[in-house]
């Protein structure tokens, strides 16, 4: 049997602001290890808040959340952070560096939340996944003066420094041209295959996500094929 | 788990990058501490000039005897006039000595208490100063001018002279300034007093008393008591006061209470004498409070909006922050040891200034006829000041940082990520 890192066993949310919405219908779905799963739909179709509750940030949803075949709906927001912390990659549509600290520093910052490496050891895991990214060269920069598709790789890089057990994007290459979008597709690929991570992408893309294992459509709330 | 290396490397970060409004931020507060320190040294030196100025004059019992009318009149003991009432007019004062009764023993015993540092015998006659045709009323005081200087700061006042030289002339006076001045006499002339009943004695000025209370330097000299005891004419044991210092001032008035009922001689203590002054003291004191926590206030709401603003700018750091795994509590932490950071450059800063002001205050010369021992501004360094100072500077600006923090930790990152 395939491990699931990944499941959601009937997840319902509504909005109740500014009026009662009901945005995600019995979700039930679950990611092996090791796939690289793409969720589409329309805009308004849920994927992006399912894709929230998915990474335990957003928590006001009914339904249960399994991550590593343990529960996690429930937890408290300590333990939450905890668990995105060590387990779970985020890559979101605008890059959202620390415009402040250096490439390298955005890097490392959640492994040194993580504290389970000496500063020595996460400076070199952050040099090694820069380097596996083709970024090596930009280490020493500011964030806010890298271009928008180095920024992205460099959230890759970010979201890998704890080695996670899932990936997750929220339109990855929404922002960028086709040339950098091409690039992040490949470097997703090349990570499933080389490392075997399970990712999760949501996109509008349809040739992102053709390319992809598994498609999981959404329309109003709900999974119409997975 | 705190991980404090990581957000205090973040919190160090927002604050060099932020240059500008840091040191906005931390001068509010250097300001304010400084001021404090200044001010209460300030404060309170001049309170203890002020203090020292009166409390040092007054024992802390003064023991005399009371001119007043008997409390029992002789009606009152007539056995067939009992129950009856009675209506006395022009009652006189009770005939009695102004010496103190057996003042020689009471001294013994006062001197043998442990509580007490020293007791004094006084002789106060009236007098006057002959200058020419001229008489000058005026109170001339019989000490033992040794034992004065050593329980009290009585050689301060002695502006030329000293207390030795009175000793060692019997026939020597420590002249009052104003009287000095009044008469044209300095150290080494001679002057003549007249006691009330008529003698005439030429007594030789051997210092100048200068209190600072223009209405004592006017009428008060001091001579060696046996001297003035031979002036007016009395025997080796008429002393008419006894002032007491005790080692610890708060006993004064439980002692003062003993005392008069043990001999029966009236006796009042410092802080009966110099409540008011008290009062005023209190009064100073807050006032210099008030002022320094008004301006600790007012860089409390500095570094409150400057945290509050600077938590706006960063929304996007703090979704950040906590989608890669950073807790509420750690992004609460990071803002708070800013405010915190701030506070304790801000204050010890403050602390300098504060220090230095004092230090400059200290130089600069005050130079006033009332007070002849002071030459400078007084200012009172008190370590326990700068202690409070910093006290106070963390305290504010922990209050300033905890509410913007605490929205900090509330932000929900996923409506920061969607742009909702």
């Amino acid at each position: 049997m395939m491990k699931y890192v990944l499941e959601a066993r009937h997840i319902d949310k509504h909005f109740k602001k500014p009026v009662d919405f009901h945005v995600l219908k019995d979700i039930s779905f679950t990611v092996r290890q090791g796939e690289f799963a793409t969720v589409m739909g329309k805009s308004g179709s849920g994927k992006s808040t399912l894709l929230y509750i998915l990474s335990t940030m957003d928590t006001d949803y009914t339904g249960e959340l399994y991550l590593n075949g343990g529960l996690v709906t429930g937890k408290s927001h300590q333990i939450l952070s905890r668990i995105r912390n060590e387990h779970i990659g985020f890559v979101f549509q605008f890059h959202y560096l620390l415009s402040e600290f250096s490439v390298l520093e955005n890097v490392m910052l959640p492994g040194k939340k993580l504290g389970a490496r000496t500063e020595e050891q996460i400076e070199r895991d952050a040099r090694e996944k820069l380097e596996m990214l083709n970024i090596g060269y930009l280490a020493e920069k500011r964030a806010s003066r890298i271009s928008g598709g180095e920024k992205q790789r460099v959230a890759i890089a970010r979201a890998l420094i704890n080695n996670p057990t899932i990936l997750m994007g929220d339109e990855p290459t929404g922002n960028l041209d086709s040339y950098n979008a091409e690039n992040v597709l490949q470097i997703f690929t090349r990570l499933k295959e080389e490392q075997g991570l399970s990712l999760l992408v949501v996109t509008h893309d349809l040739d992102f996500a053709q390319r992809t294992d598994r498609i999981i459509e959404m329309e109003d709330g709900r999974i119409i094929k997975s | 788990m705190t991980n404090w290396s990581v957000i205090l490397n973040i919190a160090k970060t927002h604050l060099l990058t932020k240059m500008k409004s840091t040191v906005t931020a931390s001068l509010g507060v250097t300001f304010g501490i400084g001021a404090y320190i200044t001010l209460v040294s300030f404060m309170t030196g001049l309170n203890q000039m002020l203090d020292d100025l009166i409390l040092n004059q007054t024992p802390h019992i003064h023991l005399y005897n009371e001119i007043e009318p008997s409390p029992k009149q002789p009606v009152n003991l007539y056995g067939d006039l009992e129950g009856a009432f009675n209506v006395v007019h022009s009652v006189k004062p009770k005939q009695s000595q102004r010496k103190i009764h057996n003042a020689l023993p009471i001294l013994d015993y006062l001197k043998k208490d442990p509580n007490v540092k020293g007791a004094t015998p006084q002789l106060r006659i009236q007098i006057f100063y002959l200058s020419g045709s001229i008489e000058l009323g005026g109170n001339l005081t019989g000490v033992d001018v040794m034992e004065e200087a050593r329980i009290s700061n009585f050689r301060d006042y002695i502006v030329s002279g000293s207390p030795e030289a009175l000793r060692n002339l019997d026939s020597g006076i420590l002249l009052g300034a104003g009287l000095a001045k009044k008469m044209s006499l300095g150290v080494g002339d001679r002057v003549q007093v007249s006691t009330v009943t008529g003698g005439i004695f030429p007594l030789k000025i051997v210092g100048i008393y200068q209190s600072g209370i223009a209405d004592i330097d006017n009428i008060q000299s001091y001579a060696n008591l046996n001297t003035v005891q031979r002036i007016s004419g009395e025997a080796q044991n008429y002393i008419t006061d006894i002032n007491v210092k005790l080692n610890a001032i708060s006993e004064a008035p439980a002692m003062a209470q003993r005392l008069e009922k043990q001999f029966g001689i009236r006796a009042t203590d410092i802080n009966t004498a110099n409540a008011q002054f008290e009062t005023g003291s209190d009064i100073r004191n807050l006032i210099t409070y008030a002022v320094s926590i008004t301006l600790l206030i007012v860089a409390g709401f500095g570094i409150y909006n400057i945290l509050n603003m600077l938590i706006y700018e960063k929304m996007n750091d703090i979704a950040i922050l906590k989608a890669t795994g950073f807790s509420g509590r750690d992004v609460q932490l990071i803002f708070m040891s800013q405010a915190i950071i701030i506070g304790l450059i801000g204050g010890f800063l403050g602390l300098l200034i504060g220090f230095g002001l004092s230090v400059f205050i200290d130089q600069l010369p005050f130079n006033t006829e009332a007070l002849p021992t002071i030459t400078t501004f007084p200012v009172n360094m008190q370590f326990r000041y700068y202690v409070i100072g910093i006290v106070f500077a963390l305290l504010s600006t922990f209050v300033a940082g905890y509410l913007p923090s605490n929205k900090a930790k509330k932000i929900d990152p996923v409506r920061i990520i969607r742009g909702t």
